[in-house]
């Protein structure tokens, strides 16, 4: 019997305005995630690589491809997941 | 005549805002409304001399969320719909937003534009880092999108 391990995954993860300041001023991490993780769990490996992320809100606003999302929202490898700091547009 | 609303634009640009351009997008025979709000940045916040905003967004989800705004709002009434976000460094007179709709009648315009331009500061994917006349800056604290406004769960 043969077991098939699942392939790694990686989201792209998009920082903007001061979230992005708190990264050092960089846009996007490639973040590795477990499969079948959900944005809660992408945001804890993210914490965990970038120190300053624990000045993150405990449920920032988050997109997935570019819509609106939550912390339960399941993750595919290759997604786009984006950290929005509350909005200020107009 | 169909039923329904329309958006013929939904932009971010850096360009300079052509408002004549965005008002004559939403033109119809049909509609005896139009109607054309306008962002401006002004020279003071909490009584702080301002000199200019640099506007930030996630353009690609930007776009699609002034789509699904204008979409949301529209409802079942007839309407033509053009919204542009400029981002970058603007100064003090510069067009930041336009909001260009027209109905066949008053009230639906000015109701869909209010509509549209409070969605847009509750859940646009844009934040903006005020210039100030003494050399400092800072992020403008904005508005958490919330749940009813993006459809999140709470």
């Amino acid at each position: 019997m043969t077991t098939v391990s699942a392939p790694p995954a990686t989201v792209r993860l998009l920082l903007f305005a001061i979230y992005r300041e708190l990264a050092g001023g960089r846009g996007e991490l490639e973040v590795a995630i477990p499969p079948g993780a959900d944005v809660a769990a992408a945001l804890a490996a993210a914490r965990a690589r970038v120190p300053a992320f624990s000045r993150l809100p405990e449920r920032p606003a988050v997109a997935v491809n570019r819509v609106y999302a939550d912390l339960d929202t399941p993750l595919a490898d290759g997604d786009e997941l984006a950290l929005l700091p509350p909005v200020a547009g107009g | 005549m169909a039923a329904g609303g329309r958006i013929v634009r939904a932009r971010i640009t850096e360009d300079a805002i052509d408002v004549d351009d965005v008002l004559r997008a939403v033109a119809s025979p049909s509609h005896g409304a139009a109607l054309l709000f306008l962002g401006v940045v002004r020279d003071h916040n909490e009584g702080r001399a301002v000199r200019g905003i640099r506007y930030e967004a996630y353009r690609e989800m930007a776009e699609a969320e002034l789509r699904r705004i204008a979409g949301e709002t529209m409802g079942a009434a007839p309407a033509l719909v053009a919204l542009v976000h400029r981002v970058g460094e603007l100064a003090v007179g510069d067009v930041s937003l336009a909001v260009a709709v027209s109905t066949p009648h008053r009230a639906d315009s000015y109701a869909l534009s209010r509509d549209i331009l409070e969605a847009i500061k509750r859940r646009l994917p844009v934040w903006k880092r005020e210039l100030y006349a003494d050399g400092g800056e800072s992020w403008v604290g904005g508005v958490e999108p919330d749940a009813a406004a993006t459809g999140r769960r709470a």
